[in-house]
């Protein structure tokens, strides 16, 4: 029992890192953005590239190129690869908010929407014509399971160290937006506009700046997930639509706008699907986020921490 | 060798033709949902895999280890396509239509992906990966396979399409039609004025999901074979582009997006096959993919009426100051 709680709150740490983002554009740009999952999926490919090109550089040791810390099966090199990523993340949003959101914004937000899913699938096949179809790992170091809890103790733990640096480090995070989000100005602008956009505008707090705000941060965020997510599975051209429906899931579970309400959103989606695939089988994990959306939308659609619906 | 060459291109003409068509009839039931009652269905592929499945399964001989195999006349399967995802459109929208729009889009992208899955994997109810079989070709018995058969089912698929538009243009004149742009423009108000927006968008959305499905079955008898592959997202997307090139909320747009697009589609990949070596076939095709996404962008920014916009109805009354 313990296993899949352990196994389900890994996942749940990269799908609440995204959902946070996706969150926060769903309430500051008012529309859901069917591209979100495409931000993880290059943030972690970014990476990808930032490691290659380390190497390339000579940066890097060649007889050890990933120079692993121990335990972990990663060192600086990836740290190093994640900041970069994050910051071409950030760009890639922006530029595409700038090509095409913005010109769109007045026309309503199925618009956007349409629009989201046609920018989804023009980065996600990018990302494919780019890197190939093959899945792809940032080392080739071998992660052996430490038990942590013996099988006696409700079935036993085993976690690799990479899988609780994820569990760690979105821990880290989570606190730090939560302080971001209440005791800087920033943060706090943000989520006036996000609670009524146009009392914040009266309050002098510019729109387009919080637009920006919104998308950087979000970026940020999810290639955060997407390294997590290469690190500690794989790193594949799907990864994005893989996630699309767990991170709308794990939004409308905790409320549209709600940083909190998008932990624990993503924390439940990721042990229902662990929980799915002890009990049912691998293969129908993905349908774990779609009963969690299904049964949220019929009991309280506005989620746990959401407004109205 | 010349004549040789021509009856290659008639086929190939024909078999691009059948598949136009047939998107043609799904775009049509996408524009009523989208362009007419504004709702927004990212789903469509599941919708038109419920209808081909359910077509295939009635209408194939039987299988060890597989539900079904009836071996119903085509017709009969064609209508069982339109009630069973006629049905399919009725409880998604039972689940959504009273909630915000973009819950909408996120819903039935989830049933899409949901159906998708059980057609994977619920091998004794759908054959799993491997798909159904032989599926019976209509008038296969008397024309045989080969160009006289593809033409004969490229009329078909014709006959179908033209009765769709007729019923579609029938039914958005008619009073119904007109409570249903009004539903689309300004709810509060058609509510006022005591039309029932819930059951109206209910219709709507329930016909554009039997059409999905009559398209679904279509392309499953003309092709002879399905598997959960032919219902990826992707085919959502390609629907999608066809509607908003062609002109939503105009069903002569919608069948001219569906002839378009498709060629702009079979014109890219032909043309990346050219210049792409062999082993890089596969990435040539995520090329082809990403600029359907471009396309649809693109158009969205620059005309996003599309080729023929909606003809917008103006009342006999305005210009008189009545």
């Amino acid at each position: 029992m313990l296993q899949w709680i352990a196994d389900g709150l890994v996942i749940g740490s990269i799908v609440s890192l995204g959902a946070i983002g996706l969150t926060l554009t769903f309430a500051i740009l008012r529309f859901s953005n069917f591209g979100h999952g495409e931000l993880l999926a290059w943030g972690s490919y970014l990476a990808f590239s930032a490691l290659a090109v380390f190497a390339a550089l000579g940066l890097t040791d060649p007889a050890a190129p990933h120079a692993p810390v121990a335990p972990f099966s990663f060192g600086w090199p990836l740290v190093a690869a994640l900041l970069i990523a994050a910051a071409l993340t950030a760009l890639l949003a922006l530029a595409i908010d700038a090509l095409l959101f913005r010109r769109l914004r007045l026309q309503g937000s199925i618009t956007l929407v349409i629009a989201s899913f046609g920018a989804a699938l023009a980065v996600r096949n990018g990302l494919l014509f780019t890197y190939g179809g093959i899945p792809r790992y940032y080392s080739q170091e071998l992660q052996i399971a430490v038990p942590l809890v013996p099988r006696s103790v409700w079935g036993g733990l085993r976690i690799t160290p990479d899988q609780l640096f994820v569990l760690g480090l979105t821990a880290v995070t989570v606190v730090a937006l939560h302080w971001f989000l209440t005791k800087s100005t920033l943060g706090r602008s943000m989520r006036a506009t996000a609670d009524n956009r146009e009392l914040a505008r009266v309050a002098g707090i510019d729109p387009e700046a919080m637009h920006r705000a919104a998308w950087i941060l979000g970026a940020v965020l999810a290639a955060m997930a997407g390294v997590f997510a290469g690190l500690t599975v794989q790193l594949r051209p799907t990864l994005g639509l893989d996630l699309l429906l767990p991170l709308f899931a794990a939004v409308i579970l905790g409320g549209i706008g709600s940083v909190w309400g998008a932990v624990v959103g993503g924390l439940v989606v990721g042990l229902a699907e662990s929980l799915a695939v002890a009990w049912i089988g691998a293969e129908w994990r993905a349908a774990a986020a779609f009963v969690v959306l299904t049964a949220m939308l019929l009991v309280r659609p506005r989620g746990l921490f959401g407004e109205r619906a | 060798m010349a004549a040789l060459d021509l009856a290659g291109a008639v086929s190939y003409a024909a078999f691009f033709l059948v598949f136009a068509t047939v998107f043609a009839v799904a775009v049509l039931g996408l524009n009523l949902q989208w362009g007419f009652t504004g709702l927004f269905n990212v789903g469509v592929a599941g919708f038109v895999a419920v209808g081909a499945y359910t077509s295939a399964l009635l209408t194939t001989p039987p299988i060890a280890e597989r539900l079904g195999g009836f071996g119903w006349p085509v017709a009969l399967g064609w209508l069982a396509a339109m009630l069973t995802s006629g049905v399919a459109g009725t409880l998604v929208g039972l689940l959504t239509l009273r909630l915000r729009d973009d819950y909408l889009a996120i819903v039935t992208f989830g049933v899409a992906v949901l159906i998708q899955l059980v057609a994977l994997n619920a091998q004794r109810l759908t054959g799993g990966p491997f798909g159904v079989q032989f599926i019976p070709k209509p008038m296969q018995a008397w024309l045989g396979t080969g160009t006289p058969w593809t033409l004969a089912y490229l009329a078909l698929a014709v006959a179908v399409l033209v009765l769709a538009y007729l019923a579609l243009e029938r039914l958005v004149a008619s009073p119904w039609g007109r409570v249903l742009r009004a539903v689309r423009e300004d709810e509060a108000a058609a509510a006022s004025l005591g039309k029932s927006p819930f059951t109206v968008k209910l219709q709507a959305f329930t016909l554009g999901s039997m059409l999905m499905g009559l398209a679904g079955a279509m392309q499953a008898h003309f092709v002879g074979y399905i598997a959960p592959e032919d219902f990826q997202p992707i085919l959502t997307f390609q629907l999608w582009a066809m509607l908003i090139v062609g002109g939503s909320g105009n069903n002569r747009g919608a069948i001219l997006g569906a002839f378009v697009v498709w060629g702009f589609w079979a014109a890219a990949g032909s043309l990346l096959r050219g210049f792409i070596p062999q082993a890089e076939q596969a990435r040539g095709a995520a090329l082809q993919v990403a600029l359907i996404g471009v396309l649809i962008a693109t158009m969205l920014v620059l005309r996003p009426r599309g080729v023929l916009g909606e003809r917008v109805a103006v009342s006999r009354h305005a210009a008189s100051g009545d």
